[in-house]
C-alpha cells in the first residue's frame, strides 16, 4: 500500500490543551481523504503541522516515502503540498495571472514575463477543467471562481497533494456541486485531496475514505461507501445525533411582520430590494432561500432600521417601523441574531456578561438614571449562561476566547431572552458544529412553538428546508416564489434561486400575488 | 479566570518593562556620551523626591497632564485620537482667565467652580467641532484636531492682543478670588507653586472612571470603542456618541488649561508656540493604558524626568538627554507588542520546565 502522506502519532500541545493526541492519517495516492471533526477537534491543527505552519511535539510525517520535516510553509510547497484556504488570500485589483504568480514570478531578464505565465495558466486551467479567465481581476469574478484561483495557485506550483479547507463554506448548491466535479478531476489526473469539513454529506458525495477526528484524537479511518451520515455524525460528536426537523403543526395566527413594496439601494447605490412583499405570521418559521447576494443582507437591515428604505412600508404588529431608529424597533419586539457574529453581533473585547446586555443595558434593572447597575447585569448574564449552555470560564471572560458556537449561543440567549415578537435569524448556524447547530435548531422551534414570527435566511438548504413552514426564494431583491417544504426539494429550490420560474408559472402561492 | 487574572498583570506589566528599559537604554547612552548614569538618575530621585521645592513643582507640572491625558485616553477608549488637546487646553486657559476677570469681585467659592466649569465648556466646544465633523461628515479627527490647535493657537493670541493685553506679552493677572494658589501648600514644599488643582486633577480622573465604568454612558463609550458595528446594531446611535466623547475629552482638556491659568501663572502669555501639555497627554495615556489610575502615574513620571532635567543641567549632563529618555520609554510602550512577545515567550518557557 503505498501512502501518498502518513503523519504518524503526531501530538501538538498548547498551554492547557492537548490539540492533538497521538493522531495518525494515512492518505492513499489518489485518493479524496476527509478529515471530519466538529469545530475545535484538532483538523485544523493537524493541517497547520502538515503544512508547516506547526511544529508537532511528537510524531513523524512521512511524504512520498520518505520522513520529512516541514518547518515552514514554503518547504510544504517543495514537498508537493498545497493548501486551498477558507478564506481567500488573493489581491482583488489584480488579474487571475497575476495572483496566481504572486511570490514565484516568472522572471526574463528583470521583468516579469506575464505572457508565459498566463499560457501555463490557461493551459493548467484547461487540464483540470477549471474554467478560468486568466485576464479578469479578481473583483470582477465569483467567489466560485475565486476558489479556483486559489487551486489553480496551488497547482500552478505544483503541487499533488491539496488540502482544502472547509472549501463549500462560502460556495452555492451549485458551486458545490461544480466544486465536487472538479475534486473528482483532480483525483483523476493523478493528485491526492485531503478534504478538511464537518459536512457529512459533501463527504458521502466525494471522498473515498474518512478520518474522524474527536477532541483531538483519531477515532476512525472508514471508507466512506461502508458508512453512512448518521455513524459519522455520532463518531464526530460521540454520541447519537437527532437531526432536528420542524414537526409541529402549523397554525400560524396572525400576521406580526407585513412588508408592502419595499424598495433598499445599497452603498452602491444600486436597487438592491425591488418592490419586495412578504408577510410572516406568528407561529410560523418563513425561510427565505436565495443566492448570496441577492438582497438578503440589505432587506434584514431595512426591517431593523439599519439601512434607509428608500420607498415601500414595513409593519410589525400593524405598526409602521420604516426607517424608525434601530433601538426603536428593537424595544417594539425585533429580536436580531446576525449574520456576522463578530462584527455584529458581540463586543468582542467586552465580557461575555457585558455582551448580555447589549441591547437592554439602559433599560431598568440594569441602569436607574444613567448609572448602571453591575450587579444586575452579572446576574442577568449568570441565568442566561445556564439557561442557554453557553460554556465559558466566566462571565468575565471576554467574548473574543469563547468558541464560535458559544458565542452564537450567548448572542441567541440574549435575542430570545428579551422576548421578541419577531425573531430575525441570519445564518444562525454557520461554520458552527453538529452539537451547536442542532442546540440552536431546537431553540428556533421552540420559539415557533410559543407564537413567536421567525424570519429565517440561510444559505444551507438542509436548514430552510428542515425548519421553514414556508420558504420564499429571493432573486435579484424580488421574492419570486413561496414554496412550501413538503412540496419541493433542493433541485427546484436551486433552480428558482436562480431565477428560474417553475412549471406552470409562479401563479399560486407568490406573495405579491396574495 | 485564570487567563483574565494573567492578562491584567502583564497588561499593568508592559508599560512597567517599557519605562524600566527606557531608563536602561537611556544609561547606556549616559555612559557613551562619558556621565554617569548612577549620578544622574540619582540625582534626579533625589530632586523629585528628598528637595520640597521640585517634589512641589513636580506635581505642579504634573497636574494639566493629567488632565491632558484623561482627554486622550477618554476620547481613545470611544475608538477616537484626540490630537487636539493642545487647542482644547488653549481656550480652556483663555476661557478660565477671561472669565475670572470678568467676574473679579464674585466669591472665591463661586467663582472657582463657575472658572473651572467655563474652562470645561470651552473645550468641550473645540473637542466638538472635530466630534461633529466626523459624526456627520467621516472627516478623520487627526486632522480637524490638529487644524483646530492651530486655530486655537492663534486665535487666543490674537483675542488676547486685542482685549485682554497686559505688559508682558500677557493677560491681566487674575484675581485672588479664582486662584487655586494655596500659602501653606506653597510653604510645605519650600515655596514651590503647588496649588489645590492636584485635587481638581484627582477627581478628574475619578470622574473618568466613573464615566467609563459606572454609567450607561461608559458602557456605550467603550462598546463603540471595541465595535462601532456591533454597537450600532445593539442600537446605539454610534454618531452622537462620538460627539459626546470628543466633547468630554475636550472638557477634560479645558480644565487642563484652567489649571495653567488659574494655578500654576495666574495669566494666560500669549504663546509664540504650543504647550506641549497636549501632546505630552498622548505619551500619558499610552504609558497609563488608558485607565484612570495609569494616567496619573504616568503623569507623575513624565513631571518626575521633565523637574529632572534640572538636576541633570546642574551635573552638566545636557537636558537634550531627558528628551531622549522620554522618547526612549514611550518608543517602548508603544512597541508593547514587542514586550509582550517576549512575556509570553517567558511564561511559555516557564510552563514546560
Amino acid at each position: 500500500m503505498s501512502y501518498v502522506i502518513e503523519m504518524r502519532h503526531i501530538r501538538k500541545e498548547f498551554p492547557g490543551i492537548v490539540a492533538n493526541d497521538d493522531i495518525t492519517l494515512q492518505v492513499k495516492q489518489g485518493e479524496i481523504h476527509a478529515l471530519l471533526g466538529e469545530n475545535g477537534a484538532g483538523k485544523s491543527t493537524l493541517m497547520n503541522i502538515l503544512f508547516g505552519l506547526y511544529q508537532p511535539d511528537a510524531g513523524e510525517i512521512v511524504v512520498k516515502g520518505r520522513p520529512v520535516k516541514i518547518t515552514s510553509p514554503n518547504v510544504a510547497g517543495e514537498l508537493g503540498i498545497g493548501m486551498v484556504h477558507q478564506h481567500f488570500m488573493l489581491v482583488d485589483k489584480f488579474t487571475v495571472t497575476e495572483n496566481i504568480i504572486l511570490g514565484a514570478e516568472p522572471r526574463s531578464g528583470g521583468r516579469i514575463d506575464i505572457k508565459t505565465a498566463r499560457e501555463k495558466v490557461r493551459a493548467l486551467s484547461e487540464q483540470y477543467g477549471l474554467n478560468v479567465d486568466p485576464d479578469k481581476k479578481i473583483r470582477d469574478i465569483s467567489v466560485g471562481m475565486q476558489q479556483r484561483v486559489e487551486i489553480l495557485k496551488t497547482l500552478y506550483r505544483g503541487a499533488d497533494i491539496l488540502i482544502f479547507d472547509e472549501p463549500t463554506a462560502v460556495l452555492t448548491p451549485h458551486e458545490i456541486r461544480e466544486l465536487i466535479k472538479i475534486m473528482k478531476r483532480l483525483v483523476q489526473e493523478g493528485k491526492s485531496i485531503i478534504l478538511i469539513t464537518h459536512k457529512l454529506k459533501e463527504i458521502m458525495a466525494v471522498a473515498d475514505r474518512c478520518t474522524v477526528i474527536r477532541r483531538g484524537k483519531a477515532i476512525a479511518t472508514v471508507n466512506v461507501a461502508e458508512t453512512n451520515p448518521t455513524e459519522l455524525a455520532s463518531m464526530m460528536v460521540g454520541r447519537d445525533v437527532a437531526f432536528t426537523v420542524n414537526e409541529e403543526p402549523y397554525q400560524p395566527k396572525e400576521e406580526v411582520l407585513k412588508i408592502v413594496d419595499l424598495t433598499v439601494i445599497d452603498n452602491r447605490r444600486v436597487k438592491v430590494v425591488d418592490r419586495l412583499n412578504l408577510t410572516v405570521k406568528a407561529g410560523e418559521i418563513v425561510g427565505i432561500a436565495g443566492v448570496d447576494g441577492n438582497g438578503q443582507t440589505e432587506l434584514i437591515e431595512a426591517i431593523t432600521g439599519l439601512r434607509k428604505a428608500e420607498s415601500g412600508k414595513i409593519f410589525l404588529k400593524n405598526i409602521d417601523i420604516t426607517n424608525k431608529p434601530v433601538r426603536k424597533i428593537i424595544e417594539l419586539g425585533v429580536g436580531h441574531i446576525p449574520e456576522d457574529r463578530h462584527k455584529h453581533g458581540l463586543v468582542l473585547d467586552f465580557s461575555i456578561g457585558d455582551n448580555m446586555v447589549l441591547e437592554t443595558y439602559y433599560r431598568p434593572p440594569f441602569a436607574r438614571a444613567g448609572i448602571m447597575n453591575h450587579d444586575k447585569v452579572r446576574e442577568h448574564a449568570r441565568r442566561l449562561i445556564g439557561d442557554y449552555d453557553v460554556r465559558t470560564p466566566s462571565i468575565d471572560t471576554p467574548a473574543r476566547a469563547l468558541s464560535g458556537g458559544n458565542q452564537q449561543k450567548a448572542i441567541i440567549a440574549r435575542e430570545i431572552d428579551r422576548d421578541p415578537d419577531l425573531l430575525i435569524a441570519s445564518q444562525p448556524t454557520r461554520g458552527l458544529d453538529i452539537g451547536a447547530i442542532e442546540f440552536i435548531h431546537k431553540r428556533l422551534i421552540e420559539q415557533r412553538k410559543k407564537g413567536k414570527a421567525i424570519l429565517l435566511i440561510s444559505l444551507e438548504l438542509d436548514e430552510i428546508m428542515n425548519l421553514s413552514d414556508r420558504i420564499a426564494v429571493i432573486y435579484n431583491g424580488k421574492i419570486i416564489d413561496m414554496v412550501k417544504p413538503s412540496e419541493t426539494n433542493e433541485d427546484e429550490l436551486g433552480l428558482l434561486m436562480t431565477g428560474h420560474k417553475r412549471k406552470g408559472g409562479a401563479s399560486h402561492g407568490n406573495e405579491a400575488g396574495e | 479566570m485564570e487567563t483574565k487574572r494573567a492578562n491584567k498583570w502583564i497588561n499593568a506589566l508592559v508599560p512597567v518593562i517599557a519605562v524600566i528599559l527606557g531608563l536602561l537604554v537611556g544609561a547606556v547612552i549616559m555612559v557613551i556620551s562619558g556621565y554617569n548614569p548612577f549620578e544622574a538618575y540619582g540625582s534626579i530621585f533625589q530632586m523629585v523626591f528628598l528637595t520640597p521645592y521640585y517634589a512641589g513643582e513636580t506635581i505642579v507640572t504634573m497636574i494639566p497632564l493629567i488632565l491632558s491625558g484623561l482627554s486622550v485616553a477618554f476620547a481613545f477608549r470611544t475608538g477616537l485620537f484626540n490630537i487636539g488637546v493642545e487647542g482644547q487646553l488653549l481656550v480652556g486657559w483663555l476661557a478660565s482667565v477671561a472669565f475670572a476677570i470678568h467676574f473679579a469681585d464674585w466669591p472665591k467659592l463661586v467663582l472657582i467652580p463657575l472658572c473651572l466649569l467655563v474652562a470645561a465648556l470651552a473645550g468641550g466646544l473645540w473637542g466638538l467641532i472635530p466630534g461633529l465633523l466626523k459624526a456627520r461628515f467621516y472627516v478623520h479627527e487627526v486632522i480637524t484636531t490638529i487644524m483646530m490647535n492651530y486655530i486655537a493657537l492663534y486665535s487666543t493670541n490674537a483675542i488676547i492682543r486685542q482685549f485682554l493685553y497686559a505688559d508682558g506679552e500677557r493677560t491681566p493677572l487674575i484675581p485672588d478670588s479664582a486662584s487655586l494658589s494655596s500659602n501653606f501648600l506653597s510653604n510645605i514644599t519650600g515655596g514651590s507653586r503647588l496649588h489645590w488643582g492636584i485635587l481638581v486633577a484627582l477627581l478628574g480622573a475619578v470622574i473618568m472612571w466613573f464615566l467609563l465604568w459606572r454609567t450607561t454612558l461608559g458602557y456605550e463609550l467603550r462598546a463603540i470603542g471595541f465595535n462601532p458595528d456591533a454597537s450600532r446594531y445593539a442600537g446605539m446611535n454610534v454618531a452622537r456618541n462620538i460627539i459626546t466623547s470628543f466633547a468630554i475629552a475636550g472638557g477634560f482638556a479645558g480644565v487642563a488649561g484652567a489649571m495653567l491659568g488659574l494655578g500654576t501663572y495666574h495669566y494666560m502669555s500669549i504663546n509664540a508656540s504650543f504647550t506641549g501639555i497636549g501632546f505630552d497627554g498622548i505619551a500619558v495615556a499610552l504609558l497609563g493604558v488608558n485607565t484612570a489610575p495609569g494616567v496619573v502615574i504616568g503623569a507623575a513620571l513624565f513631571a518626575a524626568l521633565e523637574t529632572g532635567e534640572v538636576s541633570m543641567q546642574s551635573l552638566g549632563i545636557p537636558n537634550d538627554l531627558v528628551e531622549i529618555i522620554i522618547a526612549l520609554i514611550i518608543f517602548f510602550v508603544a512597541s508593547h507588542y514587542m514586550i509582550r512577545w517576549t512575556l509570553d515567550r517567558f511564561k511559555k518557557g516557564g510552563a514546560a520546565r
